[in-house]
C-alpha cells in the first residue's frame, strides 16, 4: 500500500470575513456577497391588485379584466404580471404563501437569481405582499347604472316575409358572429343587436357586409363629457340595411341599369343572394352580378316574389343544348297546375282554363326556361305567371312602353321545381337547426325571429317552414349552415300542414312514391349536436 | 506596514506608481494627495520621482524595475528619460526597451533577484532584464494568466499571486522565485494585485478598496509587521538548507 496524498484543496481568504473559500470571481464569501449586493434590489415588495367585488374578477393591466381562483396559475400569473423589475432577474420559483382571505393580502414567494459579477449567480428568496383592493370593473360599473350596452347593430329589410333574417340566424350562428353580442331583440322588419363595445357593432355589420348585400349607416348619441379631460362617452348605432331582393324573386331592372350590365334583359330572376345579388334571364342563361355598392347607387324593388309563385304542370321540355353552369336551357310547354286537377275541383277554384290572352284555348304556354336539365314531363314546377299578374312598377311599365322590349317579356317564368308529393307526407325532418340563444323568458320556437312581441305567429311558423324547405331543396344553401340530428324521431303535425291540406285528387297514388331526384338532406350532413349551454331549445323547434 | 491610498478615485495604485527597495515612480496626479501618502511614508528614506512615461500616467504598468535598474518602454521620451536619470540614485540603472510588448509592467513582474516574465518576450529583452535588473530570468504564466506582472506582487520577501493560483503552481513559482507566496486580493476581491498595490521590503501600498482581511494577508505574506530576529534567522535557517539540499 502506498500513500497517496490527496491534492491540497486551495482556498483563499474571503476579502470581507477572512473565511477560506474556494476563489470565485469575487472573491467573497456567499454570505458576504449577499450582504454586500441585494439581487432584489428594484423589485417592489408590495403591490397592489384590483379586484371587482361584483364579478371577482382581477384587473389584469393595462384594462382586461380576468376571472381568477385564489391560489390559482392565473391569480399568479397576474401578480407576477404587476411587478416591474422582474424582467431583469431570472425568475426561478414562484408560489402562494397562505393567507387569510379576509385579510384582503395575497403573499407570493418569488425565488430569482441574478447574476452580480462576471460569472456569479446569486439565487435569493423573497416574499412579496399584494394588497386586495375591492373595486367594480366598468362592466359592473355600467351594469348598475342600467346602460348595458354601448353599440348597436340594427338590421333591417324591407320585405314581408322573415326568411332572410332565418338564414341570417344560421349564418350568424355557424360563424360565431354573435359570440360578443349582449342581447337580440326583433323589431320591425328586422333585428336589432346589442353590444357591450363599438368594436364589437363594427365587426358583426362587416360580418353582415360580408355575407348579404347591405347599405351601413354609423350614427352617435352623445352620453356625457367630461371638458377637462376631453373624454366623452357616446352610444353608436348601426343602421344595416339589407337589400329587399331575395333568392327567387323576379326583378324588373330599370333599362338603364340592365344595360351596364352586359345588356341582360330587364326581366331577370334573382337566382343567388350572397355580399351581391346574382341575376338570371332565364330565356338566355346570361347572367349578372350585382354588388352592394352598384345596387344601392340605383335601388330596385323586386316585381314579384316567392309568395306570388304559382304551380304549373310540365306537358313537355326540349333541351336547347345551350349549357351555363348548372343551369341548361330548355324549351317547356306548361299548363296551370291545377289544370290537371278533378274538373270540378278546377272549376271551381281557379280560372286557368278560362284563360283570356295568350297560351291558347287549352291553357298549354311555351316558355324557355333555365331548368331544362332538371325538368321532366309531369313534373310539377313553380313559375311567375306574368299574363296574369298586374305589377305596380315603374321599371316594368317602361319595359311594356318599349315596343322592342316589350315583346321579350314571356307569358311565364318558371323558377324552380315543386315537390308537391313529397310535401304531403308529412314526414319529420332528420335534421334540425339551432338558435340564437333566447332571451330568459321567451316562449318563442323558432329563436329570435319572431318570438317576440306577439307578431303574427302563423306568418312566422309560415316562413320557417319555407325556409327550412328552401334548405331541403337547395344544397348550396345548405352548405352555409350547420345542420343537426333531431333528437327524437317523434312525429309532430307541423304548422303548414294545415295550409296543405291533401286534397283527395285521383292521382293522389301515383304521387304517393318519392320523387327520385328530391335534394334528399344526407345523414352525413349532419352535425352531432353538443347540448352546449342555452343554445338548445327545446324539441318544438325540431319539426314545424 | 501596509497603508491604503487612492489615485483620482482610483483603487488600482500599481497603476500610477511603481515601488522599488531604492526609488519610487509616481504619477503626475491633479493634486498632491496621493503622492503625499507616499512621502509621508518614505520621503526621507528613497527618492519619490513624479513623472509621466511616454505622457502617460500609467507608469506602474509601463515600466519594470528593482533595486538594481529600471527598465522603461521605448515609447519613453528623451525629456522624461533625463529627467529620471536626474531624479533616481547612480546605482539605479536606466534601460530603454525595444519591446513588442510595451506595457514592461504588465510582462514582467522582479524582486531583487529573480523575475518572472510573459512567455513571449523577445530574448533580447530577457537579456536586458537579466543584466539591467541583475536578476535571473523565467518565462512564467501565472493562474494561465500570461501577464505575470498584472497578477502577482513580488518583494524579497514574499509574493502574493492571483487568487486562482493553483497550489502546484504556488510551489512550483516558489522554488523559483525562493520567497513564500501566498494566493490572495486586493481592492476588496480584485484579482489584479499587480494593479491593485505595490510593495517594497519594508513597506506596501494597496488600494484604497483593500479590507482589513486583505491587508492582513499582505502584511503577514510580505512580512511587514515588526519582525522577531530569531524568526528571521530560522527562516534563513531554512533557505539556506534548502539550497543546499
Amino acid at each position: 500500500m502506498q500513500y497517496v496524498a490527496p491534492t491540497p484543496v486551495h482556498r483563499v481568504l474571503c476579502a470581507d470575513c477572512g473565511t477560506a473559500i474556494e476563489p470565485n470571481s469575487a472573491n467573497l464569501c456567499v454570505a458576504c456577497l449577499r450582504n454586500s449586493v441585494d439581487i432584489t434590489e428594484g423589485i417592489p415588495k408590495q403591490s397592489a391588485l384590483s379586484h371587482c367585488r361584483n364579478c371577482e374578477r382581477f384587473l389584469s393591466p393595462p384594462n382586461a379584466w380576468t376571472i381568477a381562483e385564489p391560489e390559482s396559475r392565473e391569480l399568479l400569473a397576474l401578480c407576477l404580471k404587476k411587478l416591474k423589475g422582474l424582467n431583469k432577474v431570472r425568475l426561478v420559483d414562484a408560489a402562494f404563501v397562505w393567507t387569510e382571505p379576509h385579510s384582503r393580502r395575497i403573499k407570493v414567494k418569488l425565488t430569482i437569481q441574478k447574476e452580480v459579477f462576471a460569472g456569479t449567480i446569486l439565487q435569493q428568496v423573497f416574499v412579496v405582499e399584494y394588497v386586495v383592493q375591492g373595486g367594480q370593473c366598468p362592466d359592473c360599473a355600467r351594469l348598475a347604472a342600467k346602460n348595458t350596452w354601448r353599440a348597436l347593430v340594427q338590421v333591417r329589410q324591407k320585405v314581408a316575409h322573415k326568411r332572410t333574417f332565418l338564414f341570417l340566424e344560421q349564418l350568424i350562428l355557424k360563424h360565431g358572429a354573435s359570440k360578443d353580442t349582449i342581447s337580440v331583440k326583433e323589431a320591425k322588419d328586422g333585428l336589432d343587436f346589442f353590444y357591450a363595445q363599438r368594436s364589437h357593432a363594427i365587426k358583426m355589420a362587416e360580418f353582415l357586409a360580408g355575407v348579404v348585400p347591405v347599405r351601413t349607416k354609423g350614427s352617435e348619441q352623445l352620453l356625457s363629457h367630461d371638458t377637462h379631460s376631453n373624454v366623452s362617452n357616446y352610444k353608436f348605432t348601426y343602421s344595416v340595411e339589407i337589400a329587399p331582393v331575395c333568392k327567387d324573386d323576379l326583378v324588373c331592372l330599370p333599362i338603364p341599369l340592365a344595360r351596364s350590365l352586359s345588356n341582360i334583359s330587364p326581366l331577370v330572376l334573382c337566382t343567388r343572394v350572397g355580399n351581391s345579388i346574382h341575376l338570371l334571364d332565364p330565356a338566355t342563361l346570361q347572367s349578372s352580378e350585382v354588388s352592394s355598392q352598384v345596387y344601392f347607387r340605383a335601388p330596385f324593388e323586386p316585381l314579384a316574389n316567392v309568395s306570388q309563385l304559382r304551380e304549373f304542370t310540365v306537358l313537355d321540355i326540349e333541351p336547347t343544348g345551350l349549357a351555363k353552369g348548372k343551369w341548361l336551357l330548355g324549351d317547356a310547354q306548361v299548363a296551370l297546375g291545377s289544370a290537371f286537377r278533378s274538373h270540378g275541383a278546377s272549376n271551381a277554384d281557379d280560372d286557368a282554363m278560362d284563360a283570356d290572352g295568350g297560351g291558347g284555348a287549352d291553357g298549354i304556354y311555351h316558355t324557355r326556361t333555365h331548368l331544362g336539365g332538371i325538368l321532366q314531363p309531369g313534373d310539377t314546377v313553380l313559375g311567375y305567371f306574368l299574363t296574369r299578374s298586374n305589377f305596380n312598377s315603374d321599371a316594368f311599365t317602361a319595359l311594356t312602353e318599349r315596343p322592342e322590349l316589350a315583346g321579350s317579356i314571356p307569358d311565364i317564368v318558371l323558377v324552380k321545381k315543386a315537390y308537391p308529393a313529397r310535401r304531403k307526407k308529412t314526414k319529420a325532418r332528420a335534421w334540425r337547426l339551432k338558435s340564437i340563444a333566447k332571451e330568459a323568458g321567451d316562449t318563442g320556437a323558432e329563436g329570435v325571429v319572431g318570438r317576440m312581441g306577439g307578431r303574427d305567429q302563423r306568418k312566422v311558423d309560415e316562413d320557417y317552414e319555407i325556409f327550412l324547405r328552401d334548405l331541403e331543396e337547395d344544397v348550396e344553401m345548405r352548405q352555409a349552415v350547420n345542420l343537426y340530428k333531431a333528437k327524437t324521431e317523434r312525429k309532430k303535425p307541423g304548422a303548414m300542414d294545415i295550409d296543405e291540406a291533401p286534397e283527395p285528387s285521383p292521382g293522389s297514388e301515383a304521387d304517393e312514391e318519392d320523387e327520385p331526384d328530391f335534394p334528399e338532406v344526407k345523414l352525413d350532413e349532419l352535425l352531432e349536436d353538443m347540448e352546449n349551454l342555452g343554445i338548445d331549445d327545446d324539441e318544438e323547434e325540431v319539426e314545424q | 506596514m501596509a497603508v491604503r491610498a487612492q489615485f483620482e478615485n482610483s483603487s488600482d495604485i500599481g497603476v500610477f506608481s511603481k515601488l522599488t527597495n531604492s526609488y519610487c515612480l509616481v504619477a503626475l496626479g491633479g493634486s498632491a494627495n496621493f503622492s503625499s501618502v507616499f512621502e509621508s511614508e518614505l520621503g526621507d528614506v528613497i527618492p519619490i520621482v513624479h513623472t509621466s512615461i511616454a505622457g502617460t500616467r500609467i507608469i506602474g504598468r509601463l515600466t519594470a524595475g528593482n533595486r538594481h535598474g529600471l527598465l522603461v518602454p521605448q515609447t519613453t521620451t528623451d525629456q522624461e528619460l533625463q529627467h529620471l536619470r536626474n531624479a533616481l540614485p547612480d546605482t539605479v540603472a536606466i534601460q530603454r526597451v525595444e519591446e513588442r510588448l510595451s506595457a514592461l509592467g504588465n510582462v514582467i513582474a522582479a524582486n531583487d533577484y529573480v523575475a518572472l516574465v510573459h512567455p513571449d518576450v523577445d530574448r533580447e529583452t530577457e537579456e536586458i532584464i537579466a543584466d539591467v535588473l541583475k536578476v535571473e530570468v523565467f518565462r512564467q504564466t501565472i493562474a494561465d494568466n500570461v501577464l505575470v506582472g498584472s497578477y502577482c506582487a513580488l518583494s524579497n520577501q514574499g509574493g502574493l499571486v492571483h487568487p486562482r493560483t493553483s497550489v502546484q503552481d504556488q510551489d512550483e513559482l516558489s522554488s523559483l522565485l525562493q520567497v513564500p507566496l501566498v494566493a490572495g486580493t486586493v481592492n476588496r476581491g480584485s484579482e489584479v494585485i499587480g494593479a491593485g498595490m505595490v510593495v517594497n521590503d519594508w513597506c506596501a501600498f494597496t488600494g484604497l478598496d483593500t479590507t482589513a482581511t486583505e491587508i492582513s494577508v499582505i502584511e503577514a505574506t510580505f512580512k511587514l509587521h515588526g519582525q522577531e530576529s530569531s524568526a528571521v534567522i530560522g527562516e534563513m535557517r531554512d533557505s539556506l538548507i534548502d539550497h543546499w539540499a
